[in-house]
């Protein structure tokens, strides 16, 4: 026999199901209407998180449209865990394997741009490197370094103009979104997340780096492919940006 | 890895140009400045407004009968894949 | 086993405290009155980094802080998730809070956390098991704990004791204290047709270590009968004043807080709230 709480569970979801037995009102009559508050509380209140959490994915959709998915998406996947400020992690996927709105096919990527923007909210602090590193360090050492960022530093490639759409939707006067594949980088000064298209090759470069790649073996595999590669700016944006933590002179040559 | 020596110098000379980051706790535990978006998550012990049927409604669960109705501003945008134009003209391909 | 006599206990002033909401942060530390203390959910402060964990650090040299987690499950039929307890542990060891409290109800079931406050049946059967988890809790966090009367919007048929003598056993049984939701007992005692004064007369007020308050609605069931739902988002009605003024009188003044968690008014409409828990607590004898 299920466990009472198991029933419970199962008929707050599923409004189709009967309110389990025993559950009276101060009468001891059949609770009735009065589950519906629990129903309404649980499903309503996981709404409102994903709500909260994707609201650009809302405004594409429209409110009548997100409301009706997002009640799917909480019955299918419900919080794994109690920290609501996380809920949401499947939603990109789902939003991709959702039938009805597979030719909007940018919408699992701009949802990965909101949850990683949550995700750079809630990253542990960091000091972000002194940018004069990069000047007094000579060439051949920086060659020879690891470039660490700090966690609150994410990457998104996207085939789609995924930070377009945002500003499109979140921004006032933003222009409608070209077809362009677009990266993004976020990062965080200080405690406010920011977006910032990465030029072509800057996501590569920055996941060869976060691999462990030497900056300089790095740079070689960058400029082969996009020799008009612009990494003095691709610096400068993430020294402004605060994204870079440490650099780490790796010393493991003989002489 | 000649080239990426000069442009490791050209980048070290750019670096020059910024100054260190300080963290001033005060101004930075304040306000929001992330565009209105409220990224701090909502744990809290409310129950939902005074209404017993939102969560209970047969309508909002039903996935076989989800269409996509009452566009919001994806109707508006022209994207890629080459499909570009209307909602109306974008739905027509879904199956029925 | 949990020592209640070596544990902290808790030590909020006997004075107004309100809900911490993040866009109240600069009224707070510019114009505080009558506000004397905090709360905040724990589980909003459980990220790494950022602003939350800033904002907390920079409001706790301030004011006494109290942890009102509202995740823990305690009355979950299955084991406590002990991942969620240590994120308790380290949230409390980090901010050494005034006080930490939890609900008596259940919110996950198997891996899913349903973001509820759901109801017990107050039987032998769930004593043992909620008294259990509180030990492992009160063990775990090397303190003493509040329990919160919840909102009831229905009964158990299989209930064999009052939720008062339920509350009172656990306090017995784990030294735990309580916190009195007056709010919540208004809303139970309407739902279930009971006599809110009586449910007073009959709580241990002598554990109570903190007092709730909060906001309403009212709806209806199927019989046309009221149905008061704890919402937490508008004024504390006048008839739960007056049952905050009666627990009062019966248990000397106590940590007063103000919950308003959805609709979140400015700042000196949350502060006027205060003001008038501060009154009550004034004429407290």
């Amino acid at each position: 026999m299920r466990s009472a709480q198991s029933q419970f569970r199962t008929a707050l979801f599923d409004p189709d199901i009967a309110v389990p037995r025993g559950l009276l009102d101060g009468l001891d009559r059949p609770a009735g209407k009065r589950f519906d508050v629990y129903r309404n509380n649980v499903v309503m209140s996981l709404k409102e998180a994903l709500s909260h959490s994707f609201p650009v994915i809302e405004k594409l959709l429209g409110i009548h449209n997100f409301s009706s998915l997002a009640g799917l998406y909480v019955r299918e996947h419900p919080p794994a865990d109690p920290r609501m400020m996380l809920y949401g992690a499947e939603f990109p996927a789902y939003l991709e394997g959702f039938k009805p709105l597979a030719h909007l096919s940018y919408l699992g990527d701009v949802a990965r741009l909101e949850l990683a923007q949550r995700r750079s909210y809630h990253a542990r602090d960091a000091t972000p490197i002194d940018p004069a590193v990069f000047s007094t360090l000579p060439p051949k050492v920086l060659a020879r370094a690891q470039v660490h960022f700090v966690p609150a530093v994410h990457t998104l490639r996207s085939l789609w103009p995924i930070l377009d759409i945002w500003h499109f939707n979140m921004t006032d006067g933003a222009p409608k979104p070209a077809a362009r594949a677009q990266d993004v980088l976020i990062a965080r000064q200080e405690f406010d997340p920011s977006m910032h298209a990465l030029p072509v090759g800057g996501a590569d470069l920055i996941e060869a780096l976060r691999a462990g790649t030497l900056l300089g073996d790095a740079l070689e595999n960058i400029e082969q492919i996009h020799p008009d590669f612009d990494f003095p700016s691709l610096l400068g944006l993430l020294l402004q940006t605060g994204a870079i933590g440490t650099v780490t002179p790796i010393n493991d040559q003989k002489d | 890895m000649s080239n990426a020596l000069k442009t490791l110098a050209v980048a070290g000379a750019v670096a020059a140009s910024f100054t260190a980051h300080t963290v001033t706790q005060a101004s930075a535990a304040g306000q929001e400045k992330c565009y209105g978006v409220s990224l701090a998550g909502k744990n809290d012990c409310a129950a939902g407004a005074g209404t017993t049927c939102a969560g209970s409604s047969t309508v909002d669960y039903q996935g076989n009968a989800w269409t996509l109705v009452d566009a919001g501003t994806c109707a508006e945008m022209e994207l890629p894949d080459g499909r570009m134009g209307s909602l109306e003209a974008l739905t027509r391909d879904l199956p029925a | 086993m949990f020592d209640a006599t070596r544990a902290r206990r808790p030590d909020l002033p006997n004075a107004p405290g309100v809900g911490y909401k993040p866009q109240h942060f600069a009224n707070i530390l510019e114009a505080p009155a009558p506000v004397e203390w905090l709360e905040i959910h724990a589980e909003n402060y459980m990220g790494q980094g950022g602003r939350p964990l800033a904002q907390l650090r920079h409001l706790s040299e301030r004011f006494p802080v109290s942890v009102h987690g509202v995740g823990l499950s305690i009355g979950g039929e299955g084991a406590l998730d002990s991942e969620h307890l240590a994120r308790l542990k380290t949230l409390c060891d980090w901010l050494s809070p005034a006080s930490f409290s939890e609900h008596l109800a259940w919110s996950s079931h198997e891996n899913a956390f349903l973001n509820d406050l759901l109801p017990l049946p107050y039987t032998n059967a769930t004593l043992e098991r909620v008294a259990d988890h509180i030990d492992q809790v009160q063990d775990v966090l090397g303190r003493q704990m509040l329990l919160e009367n919840p909102s009831s919007y229905l009964a158990f048929r299989e209930s064999t004791m009052r939720e008062t003598e339920f509350l009172g056993a656990l306090a017995q049984r784990t030294g735990c204290g309580l916190l009195l939701d007056v709010n919540n007992v208004f809303v139970s005692a309407t739902n279930l047709q009971l006599d809110a004064r009586a449910y007073i007369d009959d709580f241990p007020l002598e554990c109570v270590g903190e007092i709730h308050l909060g906001g309403h609605d009212e709806d209806m069931d199927d019989h046309g009968a009221p149905l008061l739902i704890d919402s937490h988002g508008r004024e504390v009605a006048d008839p739960v004043w007056a049952l905050l003024e009666y627990t009062l009188a019966r248990s000397g003044p106590r940590p007063l807080l103000i919950e308003w968690d959805t609709d979140v008014p400015d700042w000196p409409t949350l502060a006027a709230e205060a003001q008038r828990g501060a009154r009550a607590l004034a004429h407290t004898p």
